[in-house]
């Protein structure tokens, strides 16, 4: 048996186990996976500045649908599928966001560009507004704490009363919601 | 690895409790499957009338229809539990094609015969809004069924799924439609027929798609 079969063996043991609730063996194929992940996802032709956003993407979905594994079949080719995802997903938001920048030089109304900026700045707060409205609770805390009062993780984890862990997550969580209503809109 | 990645390691590790794993697809197709022919096969012992099927199977195109229908369905079916998980290829989508052209085919054929006895030249809608509401009335309920169950998956392209989920539905509820229509279809029936198909595989493909993808 190979090095490879035998480290993709080792991996669908291990998460066998996170399948059953070990937190040891979960974060330890966690913390294995991240330099695989961030090879898999540069493969995929994510920009540098974004492979570190798509790989902690990428560990949230491999923890929201862990229950589709089928530890009788080897765990590469699974991981890889959610990478390849993942990465496109962000390739699509990234087309999509540069394609609206590059409509919205076309859509300025008057010759000096700065005399669109109350009415855009003005949409922008109310979709913000909104958007923000929209998350659970306990993201939206965090992310006001964080990115809006400027406070860092330990100081917005004092405040909410989450674990510093939990502030990141939540953060994370937050952001990626609102790109997601970012693409809808 | 970056202090970000690490703690949100910690925090999923922490987070880690037992999961309860998905059958294989298979598995779960087989009994969806099963339970959608036992609830139609306890509708047609009912309410159906036998003896007006067992004359136009003799007569016309039904069994090719029955079969079409009952193919695409039942492989639309085996396609979106395949693609609600992550590793499986997206070529699954094509499974139901060819049950779709044997379906396609046995009603286009039905209708020409139908034109071509001299009875095809009514235009009129007739019964045909029965059918649509036949169809989108078993159609939509089963479509709904069909996507809660392939939500536990928690698939990370829903559109396919959604879709495939949609037309599983759609073949299902003209399965049964066939045991309720006591004659063969007119060109109306059949732009129709096409049209709540349609209407059902659009609505999942849209509903679904936003309901395939909440966590």
């Amino acid at each position: 048996m190979g090095f490879a079969t035998d480290q993709d063996h080792r991996w669908a043991e291990m998460m066998a186990a996170a399948q059953a609730g070990d937190p040891v063996a979960y974060r330890q194929l966690l913390s294995e996976l991240v330099p695989i992940l961030r090879a898999l996802v540069r493969r995929h032709g994510v920009p540098p500045m974004h492979v570190e956003d798509v790989v902690q993407d990428v560990l949230l979905t491999v923890h929201r649908v862990r229950h589709t594994y089928d530890p009788s079949l080897p765990f590469l080719p699974w991981l890889a599928a959610i990478a390849r995802r993942r990465s496109i997903d962000l390739l699509r938001r990234e087309g999509r966001r540069w394609a609206m920048e590059a409509s919205d030089d076309k859509l300025e109304t008057f010759a000096d560009p700065s005399a669109n900026a109350p009415t855009e700045n003005r949409e922008l707060q109310e979709w913000l507004g909104m958007a923000i409205a929209k998350l659970p609770p306990r993201q939206r805390k965090a992310l006001e704490l964080v990115k809006l009062q400027e406070m860092t993780v330990a100081e917005a984890a004092e405040a909410s009363g989450q674990t510093q862990g939990a502030v990141k997550v939540n953060v994370h969580r937050a952001l990626r919601a609102m790109r997601g209503l970012l693409g809808e809109g | 690895m970056s202090n970000d990645i690490d703690s949100l390691i910690e925090q999923l590790a922490r987070d880690a409790a037992p999961v309860k794993r998905l059958h294989p697809p298979m598995l779960r197709a087989g009994l969806c499957i099963v339970a959608i022919l036992s609830g139609m096969a306890v509708a047609i012992l009912l309410f159906a009338n036998l003896a007006v099927i067992e004359a136009r199977a003799d007569a016309g195109f039904l069994p090719i229809e029955l079969v079409g229908t009952l193919g695409t369905g039942i492989l639309a079916t085996i396609a979106a539990f395949h693609l609600s998980l992550p590793d499986r290829s997206p070529r699954w989508a094509l499974l139901p094609l060819p049950a779709l052209a044997v379906w396609l085919a046995g009603s286009g054929l039905g209708c020409v015969r139908h034109f071509l006895s001299g009875a095809g030249n009514d235009w009129s809608m007739r019964s045909s809004w029965h059918c649509v509401l036949f169809i989108c009335g078993v159609g939509l309920p089963l479509m709904v069924a069909m996507l809660l169950v392939l939500w536990r998956a928690r698939p990370l392209a829903p559109a396919p799924v959604a879709i495939a989920g949609g037309l599983a539905a759609a073949a299902f509820a003209a399965f049964l439609l066939e045991f309720f229509h006591p004659f063969d279809i007119s060109v109306m029936d059949l732009t129709l027929h096409a049209a709540a198909v349609g209407a059902v595989v659009w609505v999942s493909g849209v509903t679904g798609n936003r309901l395939l993808a909440k966590t």
